[in-house]
Parts: C-alpha cells; structure tokens; sequence
C-alpha cells in the first residue's frame, strides 16, 4: 500500500475506484434508508449493465457521445481551459451532421466521415469563439461558454423549425448512406442500438492521447496551460495556443454530437431543453482523471448506470432518481479526492 | 539558566528522510543568534519545531530553563516566541492594526475596540522605531513595511524570542539597514532573535553567535566575533569555498549587443526605461547596477522580445531585433536566464528533461515534422543533467521537486547549452546558497572565456562587482554611468544608484 500510494499514476487510477465503491456503498445506506432492499437493487442494475448482450450494447451505445463529451472536458481541461461548453458545442455538432446528412447524395464511404467532420466543424467553430475572446479580450471562457450553450439550444432549434421540419418536434431523418446504425453490431448484441460510433470514440480518445503526449503541439498546449509566462518565454504563441486549443475541443464536442444524428437517433429533436451529455462529460473527465483511456472508462460506467437505471426501477422498485444519486455521490467523492487520499493514508499507516 | 532557548539533541525525521539529526540550538538572552544552513539544511524543519509545527521524535526543548511541551503555535506564542514568516501572512485589504490583532481582537461590548489596539500598536511602533502607521492599509504599504507589521504582530502578542526566516530576501538595500536597527533595538529592550539565513554578511554584521547546520546535522556553534566568512562558508558547506571569482582579465572584442535610444513602457502605460543605450561586447561580462525598479526588468524584457519595445534599436550581432518575436530573438543567438524562475524559466508540472527543450522542443532531433522524440529529449537532459550536476532523482521528476539552487542549474544548462553569443543573466543567483552560487559564477566566466557577451542584472552589489568587467548604472531608466569595478567603490556605486552624479560621466 505504501508503495503503491508513492505511485502518483497508480494513484491517478485507485481513487476513482475507491470512490465509485464509497459511492455505491453510501447509496446502499440511502436505499437501506429510504426502505429499499440495496441488494436486490444493485443487483438489478447489475443485470442492466451486464445481464444480457442487448444491455451491454446499449451500454456502449450509450457511452459513445459520453467518451467523446468526456474527451473535449478532459482535452480543454489538461491545457489549463474550463470547456463548459460542451453541451452547446455538441449540438451544433448534432445539427451540422444531421444537415450533411440529409441534404447530401454521397457513397456511405465518404457520406459518413464527411458528415462526422461537418459536426467537428460546427463544434470547433462553437468552441474557437471563446476561446478567441479569452485570448484576445481576456473574457473568461467558462462565462461565454455558458453562455453559448443556450444560444446553440434555441438557434438549433429554430434553424430545425425553419429549414429542416419533418413534423412532430423532429427534424429530417438522414440519408441511409451516413448512418453509423448497423444492424450486425444489433443483431450480435440481440437487438440494441449499437452503433459504429465507439469505433469513432476510441478513435478520436487515441487522437487526443497522441496529440498531447507525442506532438509538438500538445507540448505547446499544456505548457501554455500549466504556465503562460514560461511558454511566453519560450517563444510561444499564447493567444494562437488557446484558440486552438478550445477548437479542438468544441471539435470533440461536435463529433459527439454526430454520435446522436448518425447512429442513435438518426435525426435531431427540436429541443427545449440541454440533453446533459455535455455536462455528464464534465463528470466523465473527471472521473477519468483527464486521461482518454480512463475516460473511456467512466463513460462506460456512466452509459451503464443511466441504461441500467430503468431496470432497477422496474425490478426492484427502487426509484430511477436514486441512480442520479448515486452518480453524484461518485463524482462527489472523486471530486473529494484529498479525502480520499486522506483515508488511504490512514489506512496504510494503520495496515503497517 | 544563562539560555532563554534550549533545543537539545532535536530529532525529526519525514518518511524517508531525516531532516533534523541531533541538532543543539541554544539561544542566550538579548543575542541576535544566527541559524545558517544551504537551502535544504533543515534550518526551517527546526524552526517549525519551535514554533509548535513539528513534533520532533527525540530531543527536549527548554524555554528560560523550563522543559516544555509546544504542541501548536498557540503554546508558542503563550511561551513568549513569535515567528516573521518569510512569505508574509496579511489580509492585503485590512488596515496594519485590524491584521495585527487578527485571531485575538480586543473586544468591548460585542465590538472590537479597535481604537485601544491602534494605540497599543502606535505606542509598539515608536518604541522600536519602526514608524509603522497604524491605519494604513497593507495594499498600500511597501514590502519592508509589511515586514515590520509581521513583526509588530509577534510584539503584540508578547513575543520575548523573535524568528526571522530569512527576512532580507524580499527587501532593498535600504530596508535592509533598516532592518538591521530595528533589530539592534529590539535585543537593545533584551528581546533575543534567531535569524535564519544564508547570506554571511549579515551573520557577520549583525550576529553575535551562529549555529551551523548542514544536511540537517547540526555542525557547532561559533562566536560570530571569532570567525570570519570563509570558516562559516566551509562549515556550512563542507568544503572549502571561494567567494572571489577567479578570473582573468577580460578580452573583448566585437559589439554583440548594441542597444540606442530603447523606450520601453510597462503596463501602466508609462516609460520606464527612457532612451537608454548599452554596448556589449563578446568576451566580457557586463554588469548593471542598480536599485530594483529602476527598468532593469523592463530592459531586459525589451531586449529579449516579451515586451514590447516603444522606440529605439536592438541589434544583436549587427542585426536589428527591436521588433522581433521572442521566439526569433531567441534564435538569433540569446540565452536569457530569467528572473523569475518558476514564473518564467521552467515549466514546472513538466519534467526536468522536458524543461530541457523548452525553446528547442520544435527542431530536430528533439521532434520529427511535428512528433516529439521523447528518446532524443531524455537523451540530451541526461547529458546536461551530468554536465551541470542537476542533482535530481531523475531526468524525468518534475521540476517542481527539485531545490531552487537545481531548478537554477537546470535553466543555466539550458540556456547555456544553445551556445548563445549574448547570454543574460537576470538575478541568477537570487536565493540560493553559497554552493550554488560559486557554481553559476564560474559558469558565467567561462562563457565569458568562450567568447560570449554576458549581461548581468543584480540588486547584490558584491555579485556585480565581483563578476562584472564593466559596470553600468541604471537609474530611472537611463544609464548613469559606466564604472571600472577595480576603480570603484560600493560607496561610489550606491550614490551613482540613488541618481547622484559622478564627476566624468562616461556613457558609452
């Protein structure tokens, strides 16, 4: 143990395990509490994360545009910037992958990745505005994005109202030749919707790991994130490393958003409220400890827990809210994380 | 009973090291007692023990011959010993009295009397000359002024034994005499201070005794009377060390650096070098002098391209950079080692190795059409790291974990290491131990004998005159003057600082 606390990345990798047990161990208590039976409740959404092949892929499913929201938190987050606005970003992205899509005749080859750059796009350019106004204006980015996000929610709508109404509070379907919907993929996992889009996922959490650890570039990023005045120094370009650095997350953002318009949803609703995606993936990042493998992770939990909820609910009465607490118990605790530190430090004391 | 501190045998040990091994500090009443270790010695480990921070694991401490027990710095303080922080502890927008009695205010009727604790503090004030005003805010005040309300807080509360820790390093010339009075008035009304340190020249001016330690082993302890600065060096370094540069006779030759007419104005908008001009040339180490603001940080900023230069030429090698980026400026041939290390000289959540490559981390062979070549970086930091004697665990440790002297070593390695014709030396040796120094001294001779220009900023007269071929004097902006520093004094070079005029003005 003691070793092992030495550590730092080992580190990195036992506090959000240790705090996803607290989690579900303080949510036992609650459950315990409220007069629900915990054991047959975490059974339950056990059998809704991993009981069946349909679950699992739904799971996955559910965690594709999480890793991605997940990776534009962490990308932003590892070079010194709050992106809060993933949400924002993310539907821009939705609607430009949705609008590729239907408006364009292209073989599925090039109709779909030409689509998921649309969405990168639209998101980059979400994403580069206040990331120019920081750099230029000095205006802080978490204002702006917050902003952002609600201008993206009620333009996307009113721009679905306008140009590409279908009926029914939805826009037009998108082409069969950009979906990432595969019916091999559904029919291993017995009937989920599981799409390509975890391959696109994965792809973009290895994007991110070789950008910031093996490019000159990523060495610009996080020198300027961890110190601008040292990076000044050094003959960087500040300003241009900010900016840039808030476009290549808002372009995560936006390709998590193409998740929804090409493979779950096929289309977008006109939506009056945020999805949340873009704020789980604050959680999801931090869970992750900004690391795109340990994001992938986290999302994959936080997929499962919302798949799983329903089933929880249905099986053993406990109330679906109750999963959300649990979720916020695990961030709190990650969130927490000197305490953590604190109590394992105790412990291996004690253990000596 | 002749002893108000006694610290016997203290023992104090954090996982894996052990920081304080045996130390004996005895502290007689009304002396000015010196604790004087490197950066690292344990000085500050036996002073928290003191001060109720620590618990020390063996050893006994006895104040005015009573055993006792500090177990926080509440009992402490209630003993009589208040501690000057280094890094002061003040709510900036609260007034010198509403800090002082912070923690334990002086109430009447549920209000805080604050009229009672500003006399108190006015009546503390005159006693020891410290002319602090009791109302004024500390936003307001300067740093000397700061430290005087630190140590008008330890009076307050009855402090009998004082502790500084370090407390010139964040002070001018000026305040630093004054410092000094204050301090003789302080043991004049029988107050006993230990002042922790690294600087001998103050041990020798002010201290009567002085207790060594050196790598958290206490070495003895000398009658300051009896020693002199080169025994305190090598008893606290453990071998013997030379303050006096061995150099040679400088040999210059072409101009490297020609500065005309710069006007560099900082961020409020106001000129703070005005018109000045400076010559350096390669194979000499020029030096300037002069009283912190008077746009030396500025100068050199201009120079160097992280600040924006108003009016006037730079040329490096005949070639004009006034309005170059720094990154070209860099390039064009200059090593900059900065003021200020951890805000401009390294990374620190980086590596060493990492910190290595900071202005090269784009060319080959540290990166291949945009790829890190994280090989070729680790390579070349571990070469420098032996070549400059970095002592770090590894090259791939943070920054951040290395002592200030190594973080220091490390940016001179780098700097150094890209064979700049102008190489520029900003306060390098500020704050590290007299190990250190000797070490950046020499190296900045030796470039100097490889036919480098070198320009040397520092507010320490003694490095300037001791390194420098030629002096320059900037005050206000301007050069003053440029002095021979075999024909000088520091006298002469304190007046020309303060803005007085010699008599042949030689300008270059």
């Amino acid at each position: 143990m003691q070793k092992l606390l030495k550590n730092q990345r080992l580190f990195n990798i036992v506090v959000p395990l240790f705090s996803i047990l607290l989690g579900i161990l303080v949510g036992a208590i609650i459950m315990l509490i409220s007069g629900y039976d915990p054991v047959s409740g975490y059974e339950a959404l056990f059998n809704g994360m991993f009981g069946s092949p349909k679950s699992i892929g739904e799971m996955i499913r559910a965690a594709s545009p999480l890793i991605l929201a997940g990776l534009a938190v962490g990308f932003a987050f590892k070079t010194g910037l709050f992106n809060i606005g993933v949400e924002g970003q993310l539907l821009v992205g939705w609607l430009a992958a949705v609008y590729v899509g239907y408006t364009l005749d292209l073989p599925a080859i090039i109709h779909v990745p030409v689509s998921i750059l649309a969405a990168a796009i639209a998101g980059g350019i979400w994403g580069m505005i206040p990331g120019f106004l920081k750099a230029r204006f000095k205006v802080h980015e978490v204002i702006v994005t917050i902003m952002l996000n609600y201008i993206a929610l009620y333009s996307t709508a009113d721009i679905i109202k306008r140009y590409l109404y279908a009926g029914n509070e939805k826009s037009f379907p998108i082409k069969e030749s950009a979906s990432l919907a595969s019916t091999f993929l559904a029919d291993m996992t017995e009937g989920s919707r599981l799409h390509w889009g975890i391959v696109v996922a994965i792809l973009v959490a290895i994007i991110m790991w070789f950008i910031l650890e093996k490019t000159t570039t990523g060495y610009e990023l996080k020198a300027v994130g961890y110190n601008q005045h040292a990076s000044m120094y050094a003959g960087m370009n500040v300003q241009k490393n900010i900016v840039l650095s808030m476009t290549i997350s808002g372009a995560f953002a936006g390709i998590a958003g193409s998740m929804d318009a090409l493979g779950t949803f096929q289309n977008m609703t006109v939506m009056s409220a945020f999805t949340g995606t873009g704020f789980d993936g604050i959680a999801v990042a931090l869970l992750g400890s900004n690391n795109p493998f340990g994001i992938i992770l986290a999302a994959l939990l936080f997929g499962g827990l919302t798949t799983a909820a329903p089933q929880m609910n249905f099986n053993a009465n406990v109330p679906q809210e109750l999963v959300d607490v649990i979720i916020a118990l695990i961030i709190f605790f990650v969130a927490a994380s000197y305490l953590i530190r604190y109590i394992l430090t105790r412990f291996s004391k004690e253990g000596k | 009973m002749e002893y108000v501190i006694e610290m016997n045998n203290i023992r104090k040990e954090f996982p894996g090291i052990v920081a304080n091994d045996n130390i004996t500090l005895q502290v007689k009443k009304g002396e000015i007692h010196a604790l004087l270790g490197e950066n690292g010695a344990g000085k500050s480990t036996l002073m928290n023990v003191l001060f109720g921070l620590y618990q020390p694991e063996k050893g006994e401490i006895k104040v005015n011959g009573q055993p006792v027990k500090i177990t926080d710095p509440n009992v402490a303080n209630r003993l009589g010993i208040g501690m000057v922080h280094q890094h002061f502890m003040l709510v900036h927008n609260f007034t010198v009295t509403e800090n002082i009695i912070l923690g334990s205010e002086p109430t009447k009727g549920g209000k805080i009397n604050i009229k009672d604790a500003a006399k108190k503090v006015e009546e503390l004030s005159k006693r020891y000359g410290l002319s602090v005003d009791p109302y004024a805010k500390i936003e307001d005040i300067s740093v000397g002024m700061q430290q005087r309300v630190e140590i008008l807080k330890t009076l307050y509360r009855g402090a009998e034994i004082l502790i500084f820790d370090e407390p010139t390093a964040v002070l001018t010339p000026q305040e630093i005499k004054e410092l000094i009075q204050i301090m003789g008035k302080l043991v004049a009304e029988g107050k006993s201070i230990i002042l922790i340190t690294h600087k001998l020249k103050e041990i020798m001016e002010v201290c009567d005794r002085c207790t060594v330690i050196r790598k958290g082993k206490g070495i003895g302890t000398v009658e300051v009377s009896e020693t002199d600065p080169d025994q305190l060096a090598a008893l606290m370094v453990g071998r013997e060390v030379h303050f006096k540069v061995d150099k040679k006779e400088a040999q210059p030759t072409d101009v490297v650096l020609e500065v005309k007419d710069l006007v560099v104005i900082d961020s409020r908008n106001i000129p703070v070098v005005e018109g000045l001009n400076l010559e350096v040339k390669a194979g000499e180490i020029l030096g300037i002098a002069g009283v912190d603001g008077n746009g030396q940080t500025e100068l050199i900023e201009g120079i160097t391209g992280l600040r924006k230069i108003k009016s006037g030429s730079v040329k490096i090698n005949g070639k004009e950079t006034a309005h170059l980026s720094s990154r070209k400026i860099t390039e064009t041939g200059v090593g900059h080692i900065p003021e200020d290390r951890h805000k401009h000289g390294l990374v620190l959540d980086y590596t060493i190795g990492e910190n290595m490559v900071l202005q090269t981390y784009y060319q080959k062979p540290y990166s291949n059409s945009g790829v890190l070549s994280y090989n070729k970086i680790y390579e070349k930091a571990k070469s420098l790291i032996e070549e400059y004697d970095v002592r770090t665990p590894s090259e791939f440790t943070p920054a951040r974990a290395l002592s200030g002297g190594n973080q220091q070593k490390g940016i001179i390695a780098r700097e150094v290491d890209r064979s700049p014709s102008l190489l520029i030396a900003s306060q390098p040796t500020r704050g590290l131990d007299v190990g250190a120094i000797e070490f950046i001294h020499s190296k900045l001779v030796e470039e100097r004998d490889k036919g480098r220009a070198v320009l040397l900023v520092s507010f320490e007269l003694d490095e300037v005159m001791n390194l420098s071929d030629r002096i320059a004097v900037i005050y206000e902006g301007k050069i003053v003057a440029i002095v021979d520093p075999k024909e000088t004094s520091e006298q002469e070079l304190g007046l020309l600082m303060a803005g007085g005029k010699k008599e042949s003005v030689g300008v270059s």
